[in-house]
Protein backbone atom coordinates (compact mmCIF):
# COMPACT_ATOMS: atom_id res chain seq x y z
CA UNK A 1 0.00 0.00 0.00
CA UNK A 2 3.17 2.51 -0.36
CA UNK A 3 2.64 2.98 -3.96
CA UNK A 4 1.44 6.38 -4.83
CA UNK A 5 -1.07 6.75 -7.04
CA UNK A 6 -0.07 9.23 -10.01
CA UNK A 7 -1.28 10.36 -13.13
CA UNK A 8 -0.91 7.47 -15.40
CA UNK A 9 -2.73 5.62 -12.76
CA UNK A 10 -5.87 7.70 -13.05
CA UNK A 11 -6.26 7.15 -16.42
CA UNK A 12 -5.51 3.82 -16.26
CA UNK A 13 -8.37 4.22 -13.41
CA UNK A 14 -10.82 5.98 -16.07
CA UNK A 15 -9.72 3.52 -19.11
CA UNK A 16 -10.82 0.49 -16.68
CA UNK A 17 -14.06 1.82 -15.66
CA UNK A 18 -15.17 3.12 -18.84
CA UNK A 19 -14.30 -0.23 -20.71
CA UNK A 20 -16.44 -2.03 -17.70
CA UNK A 21 -19.55 0.45 -17.83
CA UNK A 22 -19.11 0.73 -21.68
CA UNK A 23 -22.13 -1.81 -22.19
CA UNK A 24 -24.49 -0.10 -19.80
CA UNK A 25 -23.61 3.49 -20.60
CA UNK A 26 -24.61 2.36 -24.49
CA UNK A 27 -27.71 0.53 -23.89
CA UNK A 28 -28.94 3.67 -21.73
CA UNK A 29 -27.77 5.79 -24.58
CA UNK A 30 -30.01 3.51 -26.82
CA UNK A 31 -33.14 3.07 -24.79
CA UNK A 32 -33.25 6.76 -24.94
CA UNK A 33 -33.12 7.41 -28.88
CA UNK A 34 -36.43 6.99 -30.99
CA UNK A 35 -36.93 3.32 -32.09
CA UNK A 36 -35.94 4.45 -35.75
CA UNK A 37 -32.67 5.96 -35.02
CA UNK A 38 -31.70 2.81 -33.33
CA UNK A 39 -30.98 0.84 -36.38
CA UNK A 40 -27.44 1.36 -38.65
CA UNK A 41 -26.64 4.11 -36.60
CA UNK A 42 -23.74 4.66 -34.49
CA UNK A 43 -24.03 7.93 -33.48
CA UNK A 44 -23.57 8.50 -29.45
CA UNK A 45 -25.68 10.86 -28.80
CA UNK A 46 -29.34 11.44 -30.04
CA UNK A 47 -30.36 14.73 -30.88
CA UNK A 48 -33.94 14.15 -29.59
CA UNK A 49 -34.20 11.75 -26.86
CA UNK A 50 -37.71 10.03 -26.08
CA UNK A 51 -39.05 7.66 -23.99
CA UNK A 52 -40.81 5.79 -26.55
CA UNK A 53 -39.35 2.48 -25.55
CA UNK A 54 -39.58 2.76 -22.34
CA UNK A 55 -43.43 2.81 -22.70
CA UNK A 56 -43.01 -0.02 -25.47
CA UNK A 57 -41.27 -2.00 -23.15
CA UNK A 58 -43.60 -1.82 -19.92
CA UNK A 59 -46.54 -2.21 -22.49
CA UNK A 60 -45.43 -5.10 -24.49
CA UNK A 61 -44.57 -7.47 -21.69
CA UNK A 62 -45.30 -7.34 -18.21
CA UNK A 63 -41.77 -6.21 -17.22
CA UNK A 64 -43.18 -4.59 -13.84
CA UNK A 65 -44.62 -8.05 -13.40
CA UNK A 66 -41.86 -10.05 -14.04
CA UNK A 67 -40.12 -7.79 -10.71
CA UNK A 68 -42.86 -8.09 -8.56
CA UNK A 69 -41.91 -12.28 -9.12
CA UNK A 70 -38.34 -11.27 -8.88
CA UNK A 71 -39.08 -9.84 -5.44
CA UNK A 72 -41.30 -11.94 -3.72
CA UNK A 73 -39.25 -15.16 -4.98
CA UNK A 74 -35.64 -13.37 -4.23
CA UNK A 75 -37.37 -12.26 -0.44
CA UNK A 76 -38.41 -15.32 0.62
CA UNK A 77 -35.53 -17.29 -0.63
CA UNK A 78 -33.61 -15.01 1.79
CA UNK A 79 -35.25 -15.27 4.84
CA UNK A 80 -36.23 -18.52 4.79
CA UNK A 81 -32.88 -19.51 3.72
CA UNK A 82 -30.85 -17.45 6.48
CA UNK A 83 -33.58 -18.67 8.97
CA UNK A 84 -31.93 -22.48 8.66
CA UNK A 85 -28.43 -21.53 7.90
CA UNK A 86 -27.81 -19.56 10.84
CA UNK A 87 -29.10 -22.40 13.16
CA UNK A 88 -26.70 -25.01 11.20
CA UNK A 89 -23.38 -22.36 10.75
CA UNK A 90 -24.25 -21.59 14.75
CA UNK A 91 -24.43 -25.89 15.54
CA UNK A 92 -21.22 -25.99 13.32
CA UNK A 93 -19.01 -23.71 14.47
CA UNK A 94 -20.15 -23.54 18.08
CA UNK A 95 -21.47 -26.96 19.43
CA UNK A 96 -19.45 -29.71 20.02
CA UNK A 97 -20.87 -31.87 17.25
CA UNK A 98 -18.59 -34.61 15.74
CA UNK A 99 -17.69 -35.22 12.26
CA UNK A 100 -18.35 -30.94 11.74
CA UNK A 101 -15.42 -31.12 8.71
CA UNK A 102 -17.03 -33.82 7.08
CA UNK A 103 -20.69 -31.71 6.89
CA UNK A 104 -18.77 -28.88 6.02
CA UNK A 105 -17.32 -30.72 3.35
CA UNK A 106 -20.70 -32.32 2.44
CA UNK A 107 -22.00 -28.59 2.32
CA UNK A 108 -18.90 -27.51 -0.32
CA UNK A 109 -19.86 -30.30 -2.06
CA UNK A 110 -23.57 -29.59 -2.43
CA UNK A 111 -22.82 -25.89 -3.28
CA UNK A 112 -20.86 -27.07 -6.32
CA UNK A 113 -23.52 -29.48 -8.03
CA UNK A 114 -24.32 -28.42 -11.46
CA UNK A 115 -28.28 -27.38 -11.53
CA UNK A 116 -28.64 -29.04 -14.81
CA UNK A 117 -28.35 -31.98 -12.89
CA UNK A 118 -30.65 -31.84 -10.34
CA UNK A 119 -33.11 -30.21 -12.64
CA UNK A 120 -35.37 -32.93 -13.95
CA UNK A 121 -36.04 -34.56 -10.03
CA UNK A 122 -36.53 -31.51 -9.30
CA UNK A 123 -38.95 -30.40 -12.06
CA UNK A 124 -40.62 -33.90 -11.26
CA UNK A 125 -40.47 -32.56 -7.76
CA UNK A 126 -42.47 -29.53 -8.08
CA UNK A 127 -45.06 -30.45 -11.03
CA UNK A 128 -45.63 -33.32 -8.51
CA UNK A 129 -46.34 -31.12 -5.90
CA UNK A 130 -48.58 -29.28 -8.18
CA UNK A 131 -46.23 -26.02 -7.40
CA UNK A 132 -45.75 -25.43 -10.84
CA UNK A 133 -46.05 -21.19 -11.98
CA UNK A 134 -46.07 -20.49 -8.52
CA UNK A 135 -43.82 -18.86 -5.71
CA UNK A 136 -42.81 -21.59 -3.77
CA UNK A 137 -41.87 -23.88 -6.52
CA UNK A 138 -39.46 -21.58 -6.83
CA UNK A 139 -38.56 -21.38 -3.38
CA UNK A 140 -38.00 -24.44 -2.93
CA UNK A 141 -35.20 -24.75 -5.26
CA UNK A 142 -33.45 -21.77 -4.54
CA UNK A 143 -33.66 -22.84 -0.56
CA UNK A 144 -31.36 -26.12 -1.73
CA UNK A 145 -28.90 -23.53 -3.63
CA UNK A 146 -29.01 -21.08 -1.46
CA UNK A 147 -28.25 -23.15 1.57
CA UNK A 148 -24.66 -24.36 0.67
CA UNK A 149 -24.23 -20.60 0.01
CA UNK A 150 -25.21 -19.52 3.61
CA UNK A 151 -24.04 -21.78 5.82
CA UNK A 152 -20.63 -21.43 4.27
CA UNK A 153 -20.27 -17.68 4.62
CA UNK A 154 -22.46 -17.37 7.99
CA UNK A 155 -19.96 -19.68 9.42
CA UNK A 156 -16.50 -17.83 9.05
CA UNK A 157 -18.74 -14.95 10.29
CA UNK A 158 -20.23 -16.58 13.46
CA UNK A 159 -16.28 -18.10 13.75
CA UNK A 160 -14.59 -14.48 14.35
CA UNK A 161 -17.61 -14.40 17.50
CA UNK A 162 -14.99 -14.17 20.56
CA UNK A 163 -15.84 -17.97 22.46
CA UNK A 164 -15.42 -15.99 25.67
CA UNK A 165 -18.48 -13.88 25.43
CA UNK A 166 -20.76 -17.45 24.79
CA UNK A 167 -18.53 -19.23 27.68
CA UNK A 168 -19.69 -15.98 30.03
CA UNK A 169 -23.26 -16.33 28.53
CA UNK A 170 -23.34 -20.32 29.79
CA UNK A 171 -21.94 -19.47 33.46
CA UNK A 172 -24.64 -17.28 34.23
CA UNK A 173 -27.05 -19.95 32.87
CA UNK A 174 -27.83 -19.64 29.54
CA UNK A 175 -29.49 -22.32 27.45
CA UNK A 176 -27.61 -23.11 24.39
CA UNK A 177 -30.87 -21.31 22.20
CA UNK A 178 -30.56 -18.62 24.50
CA UNK A 179 -27.17 -18.14 24.16
CA UNK A 180 -27.52 -18.03 20.05
CA UNK A 181 -30.52 -16.09 20.29
CA UNK A 182 -29.00 -12.90 22.95
CA UNK A 183 -25.49 -13.11 21.90
CA UNK A 184 -24.60 -14.62 18.87
CA UNK A 185 -27.08 -13.49 16.74
CA UNK A 186 -26.86 -10.00 17.36
CA UNK A 187 -23.20 -10.06 17.02
CA UNK A 188 -23.37 -12.05 13.71
CA UNK A 189 -26.10 -9.45 12.46
CA UNK A 190 -23.84 -7.81 9.67
CA UNK A 191 -22.04 -11.07 8.90
CA UNK A 192 -26.20 -12.42 8.39
CA UNK A 193 -27.06 -9.11 6.63
CA UNK A 194 -24.34 -9.59 4.36
CA UNK A 195 -25.18 -13.10 3.89
CA UNK A 196 -28.93 -12.07 3.15
CA UNK A 197 -27.89 -10.05 0.29
CA UNK A 198 -25.57 -12.70 -1.58
CA UNK A 199 -28.27 -14.98 -1.28
CA UNK A 200 -30.85 -12.47 -2.58
CA UNK A 201 -28.33 -11.44 -5.45
CA UNK A 202 -27.93 -15.05 -6.84
CA UNK A 203 -31.90 -15.93 -6.04
CA UNK A 204 -32.45 -12.88 -8.61
CA UNK A 205 -30.20 -14.03 -10.85
CA UNK A 206 -30.97 -17.50 -11.25
CA UNK A 207 -31.90 -18.52 -14.44
CA UNK A 208 -32.08 -22.02 -15.38
CA UNK A 209 -35.13 -23.29 -12.70
CA UNK A 210 -36.86 -20.12 -13.14
CA UNK A 211 -36.98 -20.80 -16.95
CA UNK A 212 -38.50 -24.70 -16.91
CA UNK A 213 -40.32 -24.34 -13.83
CA UNK A 214 -42.18 -21.01 -14.11
CA UNK A 215 -43.09 -21.47 -17.60
CA UNK A 216 -46.18 -19.36 -17.65
CA UNK A 217 -45.78 -15.43 -18.64
CA UNK A 218 -47.38 -14.03 -15.33
CA UNK A 219 -44.91 -16.24 -13.35
CA UNK A 220 -41.70 -15.52 -14.95
CA UNK A 221 -38.68 -13.37 -13.04
CA UNK A 222 -36.86 -11.12 -14.91
CA UNK A 223 -33.70 -13.26 -16.26
CA UNK A 224 -36.06 -14.99 -18.18
CA UNK A 225 -39.14 -12.65 -18.41
CA UNK A 226 -36.34 -10.25 -20.57
CA UNK A 227 -34.93 -13.06 -22.61
CA UNK A 228 -38.69 -13.66 -24.05
CA UNK A 229 -38.13 -10.06 -25.48
CA UNK A 230 -36.77 -11.16 -28.58
CA UNK A 231 -39.04 -13.45 -30.99
CA UNK A 232 -38.11 -15.60 -33.87
CA UNK A 233 -39.04 -12.95 -36.22
CA UNK A 234 -37.69 -9.35 -34.99
CA UNK A 235 -35.29 -8.43 -32.04
CA UNK A 236 -36.67 -5.02 -30.67
CA UNK A 237 -33.66 -3.61 -29.08
CA UNK A 238 -35.06 -0.21 -28.39
CA UNK A 239 -37.77 -2.37 -25.91
CA UNK A 240 -34.88 -4.74 -24.62
CA UNK A 241 -32.40 -2.00 -23.96
CA UNK A 242 -35.16 -0.06 -21.93
CA UNK A 243 -36.36 -3.05 -19.88
CA UNK A 244 -31.96 -3.89 -19.17
CA UNK A 245 -31.97 -0.12 -17.98
CA UNK A 246 -35.42 -0.84 -15.72
CA UNK A 247 -34.45 -4.13 -13.86
CA UNK A 248 -30.39 -2.76 -13.30
CA UNK A 249 -32.09 -0.23 -11.53
CA UNK A 250 -32.83 -2.45 -8.28
CA UNK A 251 -29.16 -4.07 -8.77
CA UNK A 252 -27.24 -0.94 -8.99
CA UNK A 253 -29.17 0.70 -5.77
CA UNK A 254 -28.34 -2.33 -4.04
CA UNK A 255 -24.85 -2.40 -5.16
CA UNK A 256 -24.44 1.13 -3.97
CA UNK A 257 -26.00 1.32 -0.51
CA UNK A 258 -23.85 -2.53 0.09
CA UNK A 259 -21.07 -2.24 -1.60
CA UNK A 260 -18.74 -2.96 1.08
CA UNK A 261 -20.66 -5.31 2.40
CA UNK A 262 -20.83 -7.35 -0.32
CA UNK A 263 -16.90 -7.41 -0.67
CA UNK A 264 -16.28 -8.51 2.35
CA UNK A 265 -19.13 -11.42 1.91
CA UNK A 266 -17.52 -12.40 -1.14
CA UNK A 267 -13.92 -12.48 0.11
CA UNK A 268 -14.83 -14.09 3.29
CA UNK A 269 -14.56 -17.81 1.82
CA UNK A 270 -11.20 -17.30 -0.09
CA UNK A 271 -8.77 -15.54 2.39
CA UNK A 272 -7.70 -16.85 5.86
CA UNK A 273 -7.27 -13.84 7.89
CA UNK B 1 -97.90 -78.01 -16.15
CA UNK B 2 -97.17 -80.99 -18.71
CA UNK B 3 -97.76 -78.28 -21.66
CA UNK B 4 -94.92 -75.91 -19.37
CA UNK B 5 -93.15 -78.87 -19.67
CA UNK B 6 -92.80 -79.22 -23.02
CA UNK B 7 -92.55 -75.48 -23.68
CA UNK B 8 -89.83 -75.77 -21.92
CA UNK B 9 -87.86 -78.51 -23.19
CA UNK B 10 -88.67 -76.77 -26.77
CA UNK B 11 -87.24 -73.62 -25.28
CA UNK B 12 -83.89 -75.42 -24.32
CA UNK B 13 -83.66 -77.06 -27.49
CA UNK B 14 -84.00 -74.19 -29.20
CA UNK B 15 -81.58 -72.40 -27.19
CA UNK B 16 -79.00 -75.42 -26.90
CA UNK B 17 -76.94 -74.90 -29.58
CA UNK B 18 -76.77 -70.98 -29.23
CA UNK B 19 -76.33 -71.15 -25.24
CA UNK B 20 -73.35 -73.70 -26.37
CA UNK B 21 -71.59 -71.43 -28.82
CA UNK B 22 -71.86 -68.94 -26.35
CA UNK B 23 -70.58 -71.08 -23.76
CA UNK B 24 -67.78 -72.36 -25.61
CA UNK B 25 -66.89 -69.09 -26.79
CA UNK B 26 -66.59 -67.22 -23.70
CA UNK B 27 -64.50 -69.88 -22.63
CA UNK B 28 -62.73 -70.43 -25.21
CA UNK B 29 -62.46 -66.42 -25.71
CA UNK B 30 -62.40 -65.82 -21.70
CA UNK B 31 -59.48 -68.40 -21.84
CA UNK B 32 -57.78 -66.85 -24.77
CA UNK B 33 -57.85 -63.46 -22.91
CA UNK B 34 -56.52 -64.47 -20.00
CA UNK B 35 -53.44 -65.72 -21.61
CA UNK B 36 -53.08 -62.31 -23.48
CA UNK B 37 -53.57 -60.73 -20.21
CA UNK B 38 -51.12 -62.84 -18.56
CA UNK B 39 -48.89 -62.51 -21.36
CA UNK B 40 -49.00 -58.83 -21.32
CA UNK B 41 -48.88 -58.63 -18.12
CA UNK B 42 -45.39 -60.44 -17.70
CA UNK B 43 -44.08 -57.62 -20.60
CA UNK B 44 -45.06 -54.59 -18.33
CA UNK B 45 -44.28 -55.96 -15.21
CA UNK B 46 -42.33 -58.81 -14.85
CA UNK B 47 -39.61 -57.18 -17.23
CA UNK B 48 -38.48 -54.19 -15.62
CA UNK B 49 -37.43 -51.06 -17.68
CA UNK B 50 -34.06 -51.43 -16.38
CA UNK B 51 -31.70 -50.90 -19.12
CA UNK B 52 -28.49 -50.81 -18.12
CA UNK B 53 -26.08 -48.85 -18.78
CA UNK B 54 -27.54 -48.73 -22.72
CA UNK B 55 -28.34 -44.66 -22.53
CA UNK B 56 -24.39 -44.35 -21.59
CA UNK B 57 -22.95 -46.39 -24.67
CA UNK B 58 -25.40 -45.05 -26.93
CA UNK B 59 -23.62 -41.03 -25.38
CA UNK B 60 -20.52 -42.32 -25.70
CA UNK B 61 -20.44 -42.82 -29.18
CA UNK B 62 -22.47 -39.61 -29.80
CA UNK B 63 -20.58 -36.83 -31.58
CA UNK B 64 -22.87 -34.32 -30.67
CA UNK B 65 -22.02 -35.23 -26.93
CA UNK B 66 -18.30 -34.85 -27.53
CA UNK B 67 -18.78 -31.63 -29.21
CA UNK B 68 -20.54 -30.01 -26.51
CA UNK B 69 -17.97 -31.38 -23.97
CA UNK B 70 -14.79 -29.98 -26.12
CA UNK B 71 -16.92 -26.69 -26.45
CA UNK B 72 -17.51 -26.80 -22.27
CA UNK B 73 -13.75 -27.54 -21.82
CA UNK B 74 -12.57 -24.73 -24.71
CA UNK B 75 -15.11 -21.62 -22.94
CA UNK B 76 -13.71 -23.22 -19.57
CA UNK B 77 -10.08 -23.05 -20.05
CA UNK B 78 -9.87 -19.97 -22.07
CA UNK B 79 -12.19 -17.87 -20.17
CA UNK B 80 -10.85 -18.43 -17.41
CA UNK B 81 -7.29 -18.51 -17.62
CA UNK B 82 -8.02 -14.80 -19.13
CA UNK B 83 -9.90 -14.18 -16.23
CA UNK B 84 -7.15 -15.14 -13.93
CA UNK B 85 -4.63 -12.70 -15.81
CA UNK B 86 -6.33 -9.98 -16.49
CA UNK B 87 -7.65 -10.14 -12.83
CA UNK B 88 -4.56 -10.51 -11.34
CA UNK B 89 -3.45 -6.99 -13.05
CA UNK B 90 -6.32 -5.68 -11.87
CA UNK B 91 -5.65 -6.52 -8.23
CA UNK B 92 -1.98 -5.53 -8.41
CA UNK B 93 -2.54 -2.44 -10.15
CA UNK B 94 -5.55 -0.85 -7.23
CA UNK B 95 -3.88 -2.32 -4.48
CA UNK B 96 -2.59 0.42 -3.05
CA UNK B 97 -4.38 3.91 -1.81
CA UNK B 98 -6.03 6.36 -4.30
CA UNK B 99 -9.35 8.19 -4.57
CA UNK B 100 -12.79 7.22 -5.59
CA UNK B 101 -12.23 3.89 -4.46
CA UNK B 102 -15.83 3.41 -4.14
CA UNK B 103 -16.27 4.05 -7.72
CA UNK B 104 -13.96 1.25 -9.08
CA UNK B 105 -15.76 -1.21 -6.79
CA UNK B 106 -19.22 -0.26 -7.47
CA UNK B 107 -18.42 -0.36 -11.33
CA UNK B 108 -16.24 -3.66 -10.38
CA UNK B 109 -19.29 -4.88 -8.37
CA UNK B 110 -21.86 -4.07 -11.60
CA UNK B 111 -21.55 -6.46 -13.86
CA UNK B 112 -20.91 -9.22 -11.45
CA UNK B 113 -24.08 -8.31 -9.85
CA UNK B 114 -26.68 -8.04 -12.42
CA UNK B 115 -28.74 -11.43 -13.83
CA UNK B 116 -26.13 -13.16 -16.30
CA UNK B 117 -29.21 -13.19 -18.73
CA UNK B 118 -29.89 -9.84 -18.98
CA UNK B 119 -25.46 -9.75 -19.05
CA UNK B 120 -26.51 -11.99 -22.34
CA UNK B 121 -29.09 -9.99 -23.81
CA UNK B 122 -27.16 -6.74 -23.86
CA UNK B 123 -24.25 -8.21 -25.58
CA UNK B 124 -26.42 -9.52 -28.01
CA UNK B 125 -27.17 -6.42 -28.59
CA UNK B 126 -23.60 -4.73 -28.61
CA UNK B 127 -22.77 -7.96 -30.80
CA UNK B 128 -25.70 -7.96 -33.57
CA UNK B 129 -24.15 -7.65 -36.90
CA UNK B 130 -26.13 -4.35 -38.33
CA UNK B 131 -26.88 -2.21 -35.23
CA UNK B 132 -24.30 -3.90 -32.80
CA UNK B 133 -21.44 -1.20 -31.90
CA UNK B 134 -18.73 -3.97 -30.52
CA UNK B 135 -19.39 -5.69 -34.52
CA UNK B 136 -19.21 -2.22 -35.70
CA UNK B 137 -15.96 -1.02 -34.27
CA UNK B 138 -13.97 -4.49 -34.30
CA UNK B 139 -14.91 -4.20 -38.28
CA UNK B 140 -13.31 -0.72 -38.76
CA UNK B 141 -10.58 -1.37 -36.92
CA UNK B 142 -9.92 -4.69 -38.93
CA UNK B 143 -10.06 -7.02 -35.98
CA UNK B 144 -12.53 -8.96 -37.42
CA UNK B 145 -13.78 -9.68 -41.07
CA UNK B 146 -17.46 -8.03 -40.45
CA UNK B 147 -19.81 -7.44 -38.19
CA UNK B 148 -21.87 -10.14 -38.89
CA UNK B 149 -18.75 -12.72 -38.27
CA UNK B 150 -19.48 -12.39 -34.37
CA UNK B 151 -22.66 -14.44 -33.93
CA UNK B 152 -22.99 -16.05 -37.18
CA UNK B 153 -19.72 -18.08 -37.64
CA UNK B 154 -18.59 -20.73 -34.99
CA UNK B 155 -15.55 -19.05 -33.92
CA UNK B 156 -16.98 -15.71 -34.03
CA UNK B 157 -19.87 -17.17 -31.46
CA UNK B 158 -17.18 -18.91 -29.41
CA UNK B 159 -15.40 -15.49 -29.43
CA UNK B 160 -18.13 -13.62 -28.34
CA UNK B 161 -19.20 -15.79 -25.43
CA UNK B 162 -15.99 -15.69 -24.28
CA UNK B 163 -15.14 -12.28 -24.18
CA UNK B 164 -19.19 -11.55 -22.96
CA UNK B 165 -18.05 -14.18 -19.75
CA UNK B 166 -14.91 -12.06 -19.42
CA UNK B 167 -16.29 -8.93 -18.62
CA UNK B 168 -18.88 -10.23 -16.22
CA UNK B 169 -16.44 -12.37 -14.32
CA UNK B 170 -13.07 -10.96 -14.25
CA UNK B 171 -14.22 -8.01 -11.56
CA UNK B 172 -15.16 -10.84 -9.36
CA UNK B 173 -11.59 -12.64 -9.85
CA UNK B 174 -9.77 -9.18 -8.86
CA UNK B 175 -12.05 -8.83 -6.24
CA UNK B 176 -11.18 -12.16 -4.67
CA UNK B 177 -7.18 -11.80 -5.50
CA UNK B 178 -7.40 -8.13 -4.04
CA UNK B 179 -8.53 -9.32 -0.80
CA UNK B 180 -5.72 -12.01 -1.09
CA UNK B 181 -3.46 -9.40 -1.52
CA UNK B 182 -4.30 -7.40 1.37
CA UNK B 183 -3.59 -9.61 3.64
CA UNK B 184 0.44 -10.09 2.61
CA UNK B 185 2.24 -7.74 5.35
CA UNK B 186 4.16 -4.91 3.91
CA UNK B 187 7.32 -5.67 5.69
CA UNK B 188 8.10 -8.53 3.58
CA UNK B 189 8.43 -6.17 0.27
CA UNK B 190 10.21 -3.71 2.70
CA UNK B 191 12.67 -6.44 3.19
CA UNK B 192 13.10 -7.46 -0.16
CA UNK B 193 13.81 -4.25 -1.33
CA UNK B 194 16.88 -3.58 1.38
CA UNK B 195 17.92 -7.24 0.02
CA UNK B 196 18.04 -5.24 -3.79
CA UNK B 197 15.29 -7.54 -5.20
CA UNK B 198 13.34 -6.12 -8.47
CA UNK B 199 9.20 -5.55 -8.82
CA UNK B 200 9.31 -9.00 -10.71
CA UNK B 201 11.69 -10.85 -8.62
CA UNK B 202 9.02 -9.60 -5.82
CA UNK B 203 5.98 -10.65 -7.53
CA UNK B 204 7.44 -14.14 -8.07
CA UNK B 205 8.98 -15.15 -5.09
CA UNK B 206 6.69 -13.11 -2.26
CA UNK B 207 3.56 -12.24 -3.98
CA UNK B 208 2.99 -15.85 -6.05
CA UNK B 209 3.73 -18.12 -3.25
CA UNK B 210 1.63 -15.92 -0.42
CA UNK B 211 -1.13 -15.98 -2.69
CA UNK B 212 -1.26 -19.73 -4.20
CA UNK B 213 -4.14 -20.16 -1.50
CA UNK B 214 -6.41 -17.96 -2.69
CA UNK B 215 -5.49 -18.07 -6.60
CA UNK B 216 -6.60 -21.84 -6.00
CA UNK B 217 -9.82 -20.77 -4.13
CA UNK B 218 -10.91 -18.09 -7.04
CA UNK B 219 -10.25 -20.45 -9.50
CA UNK B 220 -11.96 -23.72 -7.71
CA UNK B 221 -14.62 -21.58 -8.25
CA UNK B 222 -14.98 -19.75 -11.54
CA UNK B 223 -13.99 -23.30 -13.21
CA UNK B 224 -16.97 -24.90 -11.40
CA UNK B 225 -19.37 -21.83 -12.59
CA UNK B 226 -17.82 -21.72 -16.12
CA UNK B 227 -18.36 -25.77 -16.91
CA UNK B 228 -21.77 -25.52 -16.61
CA UNK B 229 -22.44 -22.40 -18.42
CA UNK B 230 -25.90 -22.26 -19.48
CA UNK B 231 -27.71 -19.06 -19.23
CA UNK B 232 -24.96 -16.51 -21.15
CA UNK B 233 -24.86 -18.79 -23.95
CA UNK B 234 -28.56 -20.18 -24.29
CA UNK B 235 -29.51 -16.55 -23.87
CA UNK B 236 -26.72 -14.72 -26.08
CA UNK B 237 -26.68 -17.46 -28.73
CA UNK B 238 -28.54 -20.40 -27.95
CA UNK B 239 -25.66 -22.80 -28.48
CA UNK B 240 -25.76 -21.94 -32.34
CA UNK B 241 -24.63 -21.23 -34.86
CA UNK B 242 -24.61 -25.05 -36.25
CA UNK B 243 -24.00 -26.32 -31.53
CA UNK B 244 -20.57 -24.44 -32.46
CA UNK B 245 -21.05 -22.64 -28.99
CA UNK B 246 -23.48 -25.38 -27.63
CA UNK B 247 -22.06 -26.55 -24.07
CA UNK B 248 -22.73 -29.89 -22.18
CA UNK B 249 -25.34 -27.69 -20.06
CA UNK B 250 -27.42 -26.89 -23.04
CA UNK B 251 -27.44 -29.79 -24.68
CA UNK B 252 -28.91 -31.72 -21.16
CA UNK B 253 -31.11 -29.12 -20.96
CA UNK B 254 -32.54 -29.28 -24.62
CA UNK B 255 -32.80 -32.93 -24.40
CA UNK B 256 -34.51 -33.11 -21.21
CA UNK B 257 -37.06 -30.27 -22.07
CA UNK B 258 -37.04 -29.84 -25.50
CA UNK B 259 -37.50 -33.24 -26.46
CA UNK B 260 -38.98 -34.24 -23.43
CA UNK B 261 -36.36 -37.65 -23.16
CA UNK B 262 -35.95 -37.53 -19.13
CA UNK B 263 -33.73 -40.88 -19.65
CA UNK B 264 -31.37 -39.48 -21.62
CA UNK B 265 -31.07 -36.40 -20.39
CA UNK B 266 -30.19 -37.89 -17.54
CA UNK B 267 -27.32 -39.24 -18.58
CA UNK B 268 -26.19 -35.64 -19.47
CA UNK B 269 -26.89 -34.16 -16.76
CA UNK B 270 -24.96 -37.32 -14.88
CA UNK B 271 -22.29 -36.38 -17.05
CA UNK B 272 -21.54 -32.86 -16.28
CA UNK B 273 -21.99 -34.05 -13.06
CA UNK B 274 -18.78 -36.31 -13.24
CA UNK B 275 -16.83 -33.44 -14.96
CA UNK B 276 -17.32 -30.88 -12.24
CA UNK B 277 -16.76 -33.79 -9.39
CA UNK B 278 -13.52 -34.61 -11.27
CA UNK B 279 -12.38 -30.94 -11.60
CA UNK B 280 -13.44 -29.74 -7.81
CA UNK B 281 -11.39 -33.11 -6.73
CA UNK B 282 -8.53 -31.82 -8.49
CA UNK B 283 -8.33 -28.89 -6.72
CA UNK B 284 -9.28 -29.70 -3.51
CA UNK B 285 -6.05 -31.88 -3.48
CA UNK B 286 -4.52 -28.99 -4.44
CA UNK B 287 -5.78 -26.42 -2.21
CA UNK B 288 -5.82 -29.13 0.52
CA UNK B 289 -7.04 -28.08 4.42
CA UNK B 290 -6.42 -24.44 4.01
CA UNK B 291 -9.96 -25.15 2.29
CA UNK B 292 -11.56 -25.33 5.80
CA UNK B 293 -8.98 -23.25 7.86
CA UNK B 294 -10.90 -20.57 10.42
CA UNK B 295 -14.38 -22.44 10.22
CA UNK B 296 -13.90 -26.05 12.39
CA UNK B 297 -12.01 -26.33 15.55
Amino acid sequence: MNKRAGIGFYLFLTIFVFLVMFPFIWVFLTSIKAPGEIFSSFKWFTSNPSLESYEAAITNRPLFRYMLNSFVVSGLTTILSLAFASFTAYALTRLPIKGKGFVLGLVLAASMFPQIAIISPMFNLVTGLGLRNSYMGLVIPYITISLPLSIWILSTFFQKIPFELEESAKLDGASPFQTFRKIIFPLAAPGVFTTGILVFIAAWNEYLFALTINSDDMWRTVPVGISMYQSQYSIPWGDISAATVIVTIPVVIIVLLFQKRIVSGLTSGSVKE
Amino acid sequence: MVWHFHKLVLVYLYLLPIAETIDDKMVSQSFLQTADLLGATSGTILESNFIGLANYKKYMGDARMWHSLWNTTFFTVVSVALELVLGMAIALLINRAFKGRGIVRASVLIPWAIPTAVAAMMWGFLYDGQSGIVGHYLEVLHIIPDASWLLSTSEGGMFSVILADVWKTTPYMALLLLAGLQTIPNSLYEASDVDGANKFQQFWRITLPLLKSAILVALLFRTLDAFRVFDLIYVLTGGGPANATESISIYAYETLFAQQNFGEGSVLSVIVFLCVALISFIYVKLIGSDLFAGRTK
